[in-house]
């Protein structure tokens, strides 16, 4: 499995940033527009399985191999809970918005504004897009044996 | 409101022939038209977050989908049903289809929120003083975020377990592993 056609190789390497940064863009503004952690993060991931579907497994493997991509989700759920602990040792219960209570107000409407919320979409972000990247490259990866049993 | 009909009459018809058809690649995309009519029946309920969270999860799942059912070439379904599983999935759904006629009766009016005929609702704190208790400009990121973070938790545990799961099981070097002696 070699990928595509040229063509769909040149126009997926012009698009695959322009979605990558629109996955960006939803994580980073969830706080102020529609978006968020979960939708930027599947968005991020489908940009990655473009690059999948275009090139060929084996070039997003060299990109951003399987172990990097579990660490990037344990890193997100780490951060995340991190955040929640984080409220209670500083904030006095868990998940309070310690941040937007106590230490940086900020002004609404502003992209830095709303405490540990864009914190928690970017935790979530990275979480979701790491893991369903994973995913997906895990079930591309598996093949029955030719005896048509699966492999143990 | 029609506008509502028809996609729900729409997605009825797909959801029809997903089920009916014997080739595995239109039923998946049968599917797929069902996702995208939610998608589009939730932008017009004005709620935007949801309709964009649906449609992108609509787009990789259905790539999953085709990618497997054209790979694995198990394109065609065979063989009789049992009379006796349909009966029960009949009954069971129109089961189902009862209860969810008595909940909408105790709903609001299309429309309405659920605080104008509920007072202590929390969902009013929520809408009144959301911006000022977390800062949010946007009012579904403070619910999911702060006020009902926990939920979000059990989503994102559900999640990171569900992955695992799916690496262990599926991942390449088990037997190497196995055979292994322990360092």
């Amino acid at each position: 499995m070699k990928g595509m056609t040229i063509i769909v190789k040149t126009i997926s390497s012009w698009v695959k940033v322009l979605i990558f940064l629109f996955g960006i863009y939803i994580i980073l503004f969830g706080h102020l527009t529609p978006g968020g952690g979960f939708a930027g993060g599947v968005i991020l991931a489908s940009s990655y399985v473009l690059l999948m579907l275009a090139f060929g497994r084996e070039f997003v493997e060299k990109n951003l191999p399987l172990p990097l991509a579990s660490k990037l989700d344990c890193i997100g759920a780490l951060a995340f809970a991190l955040i929640a602990i984080l409220g209670l040792v500083l904030g006095g219960s868990f998940f309070v918005n310690f941040l937007y209570q106590k230490y940086l107000p900020g002004e609404a409407l502003n992209l830095i504004s709303a405490g540990t919320i864009p914190l928690s979409n970017i935790a979530i972000g990275l979480k979701v897009g790491a893991s369903l990247f994973l995913v997906i490259l895990v079930l591309s990866t598996f093949r029955p044996d030719e005896s048509g049993n699966k492999q143990e | 409101m029609a506008i509502f009909y028809i996609l729900l009459f729409f997605m009825i018809i797909a959801a029809f022939i997903a089920v009916e058809t014997e080739n595995l690649l239109s039923s998946v995309i049968c599917v797929g038209a069902i996702g995208f009519g939610v998608s589009i029946m939730f932008l017009f309920l004005r709620a935007p977050d949801i309709a964009i969270t649906q449609i992108v999860v609509e787009v990789l799942g259905l790539i999953i989908l085709i990618r497997a059912c054209i790979s694995r070439e198990l394109t065609f379904i065979s063989g009789p049903r049992e009379f006796f599983g349909v009966v029960v999935s009949v009954v069971i759904i129109s089961a189902i289809f009862l209860a969810g006629v008595m909940v909408f009766r105790t709903l609001p009016d299309f429309g309405t929120a659920i605080f104008a005929r509920a007072p202590q609702a929390a969902s009013k704190t929520y809408v009144a003083a959301g911006l000022e208790k977390t800062g949010a400009a946007n009012l579904v990121a403070s619910v999911i975020l702060d006020f009902r973070a926990y939920d979000t938790l059990g989503e994102a545990t559900v999640l990171f377990t569900s992955i695992i799961g799916a690496t262990v099981i599926l991942r390449k070097k088990t037997k190497k592993l196995l055979e292994e002696p322990d360092a």
